[in-house]
């Protein structure tokens, strides 16, 4: 199997990306490896063949955004915006994320070893994210369908205007956003949390997690509320 | 957008090198803020009596070729008051023993159009338009010495691009603020500043909030008093990073709607608005990276 390396400091990343996009997929290259990433914007976005890419250094905005096919393991931290919008696919962040994890991802799985920044899964149309830390205020926010577990803490209105994605948190949650609310777990739940700490490589005790959805109030118009949810 | 930078060396050794440091943190973020960039440091304090005022020529009918020799012989001749002007084109760096109300109050009469940059014992302040690279080539930022400083570069969003409108801002003595965001008070805070007698000099967002901390630095708060009130007073988006004669404070809104990561390391703390801007930095692979929390205060003392 070949494997490709590319030193960031020597070559500009639309190389990286083209090489990622055209030359993978023909010579059927299946490990590339991307040294000094240096906090670069956009590496390996929309992967459209089977190729894993390890990431070793800090990554900029948006890394392994819109993946489809590939496992774009990262290193080190990432910015703004990592697996943004995956379709499907493997993102894995060894160290912390930034603000915007996994928005609008529709399937795939994101790990995140670290915390997760603010607006962690926003928007969340599918998919699974796994974060070994705490998240960021405003997670989960409108989030449609999807799973979300997170072993540390939650900060401020989780899972505001929350649809059918569910949410299992470990830690404290700072305060639950609109229509979001704490339901027992049931087997189903302790399984699926299983499932999804073994995918990510996490041991924590299924049964430390509280479940998190939709209360279902804000799906249709209540004439009587007099806009005080 | 707008890129911020902020570095401080806890060496004394490496103070000669922290323009060198600097110069590609502030170039790395030129895609955040083309349009104009500037800096703040702050070096080995005056004597109490004695002050350096910042000035920049470069919107006077003369610009570069200001007659900085004049200045000195006037003030001497109309105030009695012995400068040293260290210039450099459009920027000159007054020294003097003395009070400088009355000297920039003799300015501004005199000088209309030569911007006072900033005033104290420690900050020296460049601003200006054009790229990053191209304002540190200008004012050969490489060269600077100090204990810490404060950069910026700008894309402008809430005001023209003009050299003033540049940041750094600064209000009083050794204080500088600069900003990335926006904020969307700034001319209610105006309005509440204005009767104290704070006087504004330009139409930007990011004035009305430096002279809104400086002015409760300079009521007593203590910086952690007045940052609080900060956030209670200031509405909209930003991360601020502001310097004084021996700190570094740093600050972002509860939204974190704007970005900031600090690395550091026993020699070194940095601040930019992206990871980009630190890359280069020695020792950077074995420093503690994070990114700063919403609402949160963050102090280093140089």
């Amino acid at each position: 199997m070949e494997r490709m390396s590319f030193d960031l400091a020597q070559v500009p990343l639309r190389e990286v990306n083209t090489f990622l996009h055209k030359d993978a997929p023909a010579r059927g290259v299946r490990q590339v490896v991307v040294t000094n990433p240096d906090g670069a914007h956009n590496i390996a976005v929309g992967l459209d063949c089977p190729v894993e890419v390890e990431v070793h250094g800090h990554a900029g905005y948006y890394a392994g955004g819109m993946n489809k096919t590939g496992t774009v393991t990262i290193f080190g931290s990432a910015g703004t915006g990592v697996a943004e919008n995956m379709m499907s696919g493997r993102v894995h962040v060894k160290g912390f994320a930034s603000n915007g994890a996994g928005a609008s991802m529709h399937g795939g799985l994101l790990v995140i070893d670290g915390d997760a920044g603010l607006r962690c899964g926003i928007s969340l149309k599918g998919g699974d994210i796994v974060v070994g830390g705490s998240v960021g205020s405003f997670s989960a926010f409108m989030a449609q369908a999807g799973r979300m577990v997170i072993c540390g803490d939650a900060g401020d209105a989780l899972g505001d205007s929350l649809y059918e994605a569910v949410l299992y948190v470990r830690g404290n949650i700072k305060s639950l956003g609109a229509d979001a609310q704490i339901e027992p777990m049931t087997e189903a739940d302790f399984a699926t949390v299983k499932e999804l700490l073994t995918a990510a490589g996490m041991q924590h005790d299924p049964h430390d997690f509280k479940r998190v959805a939709s209360a279902r109030n804000l799906y249709h118009w209540n004439a009587d509320a007099d806009q005080e949810y | 957008m707008c890129g911020i930078v902020g570095l401080l060396v806890k060496k004394p050794a490496l103070r000669p090198r922290l323009g060198e440091l600097m110069v590609p943190m502030l170039i790395g973020m030129t895609e955040r803020g083309p349009d104009s960039a500037g800096l703040a440091v702050f070096t080995e304090p005056l004597g109490e009596d004695a002050r350096k005022i910042s000035l920049y020529s470069g919107m006077s009918e003369e610009g570069a070729d200001f007659n900085w020799l004049g200045l000195g012989h006037e003030l001497k001749e109309h105030l009695g008051v012995e400068a040293k002007i260290v210039a450099q084109g459009n920027h000159a760096i007054l020294t003097a023993a003395i009070a400088p109300e009355p000297v920039k109050r003799w300015i501004k009469e005199r000088y209309p159009k030569l911007h006072i940059l900033s005033t104290g014992r420690s900050i020296d302040l460049y601003k200006d338009i054009g790229t990053p690279a191209e304002v540190a080539a200008r004012y050969a930022f490489s060269g600077l010495a100090g204990s810490h400083l404060v950069g910026h570069t700008r894309m402008a969003t809430e005001s023209a691009v003009t050299p003033d409108r540049a940041h750094p801002f600064t209000a009083g003595e050794d204080f500088c603020l600069v900003h990335n965001g926006s904020l969307s008070n700034p001319y209610g805070v105006r309005r509440m500043l204005e009767p104290h007698g704070i006087r504004f000099e330009t139409d930007n967002d990011t004035e009305a909030a430096c002279r809104f901390l400086e002015w409760r630095l300079r009521e007593g708060d203590d910086l952690e008093t007045a940052l609080q009130k900060g956030f209670e007073a200031l509405d909209g988006f930003y991360t601020f990073l502001m310097g004084t004669a021996d700190k570094l404070a740093l600050i972002r809104d509860p939204f974190a709607c704007k970005p900031a990561v600090v690395a550091e390391t026993d020699d070194y703390v940095a601040i930019a608005s992206e990871f980009r801007s630190l890359a280069h930095l020695p020792g950077i692979q074995h420093a503690t990276v994070f990114e700063p929390a919403p609402e949160e205060m963050y102090v280093w003392n140089a």
